[in-house]
């Protein structure tokens, strides 16, 4: 028999390496580690994303990936003062700050003092390390998103993450804010996996904020596993803003239960290529689903929103609005699949997507898909691209508002219509305030 | 010195000649009408005096306290004290009114170099002039003409002209789509503002608005130039005899 030989890039060669070197120190004993196994070979067998994979179709890790990077120390004393000013930018939130550094969940620097009834907040190394059943369970279960290579090499590689439980009925008023940062100088690569669960009737916001310093081609794979229990209402908003030649790999996979709110924020500036997937499973009747974003980019930055929405049961509705800025030659992807199953009637699913081309050079990719099996159900998508209105342009002139400040007067308007459905008004003033700042450095 | 002249104006829209030398000087405090039938250039006029892209000068030219504007954007026109009052205003979607138009005051003070008005300064004077126009407040919170009617369309660009006091406002058919309480409400807002420092070039197809905007001097456009000038007896001839007439002197 011929010998298989097994073409491998680079980078990929490096993750076997870096996987090789890991595995036996990685959190988690006996089923964790088959877990591991298992999620590499399927990383393995199915190797890194690529443009012939229709669900990365724009986002071609393999190209765009061209040598893994060493994992990321734990962080040292010095890694920890850097972090200390890490989401200082969302302060007037006054969230709790549960901060996880070059992956590694640091509670020296968290506010776990005094945590509300009901809220409990740990690390997910910690957790692997006991033996925590539930946790063990949870982490084997399919993924609403389904088999993705990505998602796999992070549940092999997941060194740490936080693991935060509320319990049934119980309302969170103060924000929840995980803060990623990642601080070498040296580039270096990060795996986080973090669980979330939210109990029945219970109330709380997640905010994750993602920082990294400029210069330097961190790789990052966070993913974040969430269950929305019965009759809950979540909100969470992620903004990223890391150093502009950071890799950032996210997979988001929510499962939410019969007669729950959930509105979801995906907020991007930073980073050089940014992948978000968010997949989201309906397990039961009347939920109301908002998933948006707003993605600001300059130079040649790229940044890919990846949406699954399973109305995998009916009587549920489900908005997505995702909005782009593109300056410079920057890129971004917008995909958005619903799934309505054969009997999940009565579903009602609107999805709109749109792009401002600021420059002749920017791209802006949009591919929703709908897949409708039920017959009894309303579901729209609209998707545009374009540049800034010449007759608006010239109204605002007219009014003496001289043409850099009226671009921003209409881009900020643009975005400002998927932040507003950010409930808690802190948080849209501080997104907005970033988007300001944002437009203020092109003039 | 005269506020505006214009002088010898020709202008290509598209490839197109709209205007053939048209000639219009304005003194400070006067109120011109200039009437004309359709596609005689009356809106290339007030495009061309604000400045917008797409229309070329050819020949002639356009002063403003003496001075060539043909080269100023948009803003700076509007910062030296130009107005234009849209036949069509623009809807801006999400952005709201009172923000639109604290923007637009204070760009215009920044760039003739005064200062910023303070909130309560800005407050003061939008209520005030709001309620004079009989514009509910709820409407200033909303976003710049998205779902207004066509009469709060026009009331809102008074509204701004009385935020933005210019020294010159050039009214491009504003009485289009307004009934007559409308009407009315509009006209009184602009006679408001009449003063010796500032002048009006009141564009419009009918006699009508010029019963309650009365002009100094009104001029009749034919063919991209002024054919005829006069009193304000004019616009009740042209009433009353249309503007067959001027078309045919012009060809």
């Amino acid at each position: 028999m011929a010998e298989l030989k097994v073409i491998r890039t680079n980078a990929e060669q490096g993750l076997a390496e870096a996987f090789a070197g890991a595995r036996a120190k990685l959190p988690g004993a006996g089923a964790v580690k088959s877990l591991r196994e298992n999620a590499f070979h399927t990383f393995e067998s199915k190797g890194l994303p690529h443009r012939r994979v229709e669900e990365w179709k724009y986002t071609d890790l393999r190209a765009l990936m061209r040598d893994a990077k060493p994992l990321a120390p734990p962080p040292d004393a010095a890694a920890k003062l850097k972090a200390k000013s890490a989401g200082a930018f969302l302060a007037d939130v006054k969230s709790r700050r549960i901060v996880i550094v070059d992956g590694v969940f640091a509670a020296d620097l968290s506010d776990l003092a005094s945590l509300e009834p009901g809220l409990s907040i740990g690390s997910l190394a910690d957790a692997l390390s006991k033996g925590d059943a539930a946790v063990i369970e949870r982490l084997g279960r399919p993924s609403p998103l389904g088999d993705d290579a990505a998602l796999a090499l992070n549940t092999a590689m997941m060194a740490d993450g936080a693991v935060i439980r509320i319990a049934d009925g119980a309302t969170i008023a103060r924000p929840l804010h995980l803060v990623f940062v990642t601080t070498s100088d040296k580039a270096v690569s990060v795996f986080t996996r973090s669980l979330v669960n939210i109990g029945k009737g219970a109330k709380a916001t997640l905010i994750e904020s993602h920082e990294g310093p400029a210069g330097i081609d961190h790789q990052v794979n966070h993913a974040l596993d969430l269950i929305v229990a019965e009759a809950a209402k979540f909100d969470h908003v992620k903004i990223n803003r890391e150093g502009d030649r950071m890799l950032h790999v996210a997979t988001f996979a929510a499962e939410i239960g019969k007669g729950a709110l959930v509105n979801d924020f995906t907020f991007t500036l930073g980073g050089a290529v940014t992948r978000n997937q968010i997949a989201m499973r309906m397990n039961g009747t009347n939920i109301h689903a908002g998933i948006r974003g707003a993605t600001l980019l300059k130079d040649r930055q790229h940044a890919d929103n990846t949406l699954v929405i399973d109305h995998a049961i009916g009587h549920c509705d489900s908005r997505e609005l995702f909005k782009s800025v593109l300056d410079g030659e920057s890129r971004s992807v917008f995909q958005g699949k619903i799934i309505v199953q054969p009997h999940a009637q009565k579903t009602d699913a609107k999805m709109a997507t749109h792009a401002l081309l600021l420059s002749e050079e920017a791209e802006a990719d949009a591919k929703p898909e709908l897949e409708i099996f039920a017959d009894d159900v309303v579901c729209g998508h609209g998707a545009t691209a374009g540049a800034l209105d010449d007759d608006l342009l010239f109204y605002l002139k007219a009014r003496g508002i001289p043409q850099k400040e009226a671009e921003a007067l209409m881009i900020e308007a643009f975005i400002g219509e998927a932040v507003e459905a950010i409930e808690n008004q802190t948080l849209r003033e501080v997104l907005m305030e970033l988007a300001r700042t944002w437009l203020a450095a092109r003039v | 010195m005269s506020l505006l002249e214009v002088k010898n104006l020709h202008v290509e829209v598209g490839g197109k000649q709209i205007l053939n030398g048209l000639d219009l000087t304005v003194e400070k405090g006067q109120v011109h009408a200039i009437m004309g039938p359709n596609g005689s250039g009356k809106s290339t006029l007030s495009y061309v005096l604000a400045g917008k892209a797409d229309y070329h000068i050819t020949q002639g030219e356009i002063l403003l306290d003496g001075k060539s504007i043909a080269g100023m954007d948009p803003d700076e026109r509007a910062a030296k004290g130009l107005f234009l009052a849209f036949q069509y205003p623009i809807e801006i979607p999400g952005v709201a009114t009172m923000t639109f138009l604290r923007t637009a005051v204070n760009a215009q003070r920044k760039a003739r170099g005064e200062a910023e008005l303070s909130t309560p300064e800005f407050m003061k004077k939008v209520r005030d002039a709001a309620a004079k126009l009989e514009i509910d407040p709820e409407m200033l919170r909303r976003a710049v003409n998205v779902g207004f009617s066509g009469g709060e369309k026009k009331r809102n660009e008074i509204l701004q002209m009385a935020m933005l006091e210019p020294r010159l406002a050039v009214l491009d058919e504003t009485d289009s789509g307004l009934d007559i309480d409308a009407l009315k409400i509009v006209a009184d807002g602009v006679n408001r503002l009449r003063s010796p420092e500032r002048s009006f070039v009141v564009i419009t197809h009918y006699q009508r608005l010029l019963d309650y905007i009365v002009p100094d001097i009104v001029h009749v456009l034919s063919k991209g130039r002024i054919v005829r000038t006069g009193g304000k007896e004019l616009a009740l001839e042209l009433e009353e005899k249309g503007y067959a007439q001027y078309q045919d002197e012009a060809a």
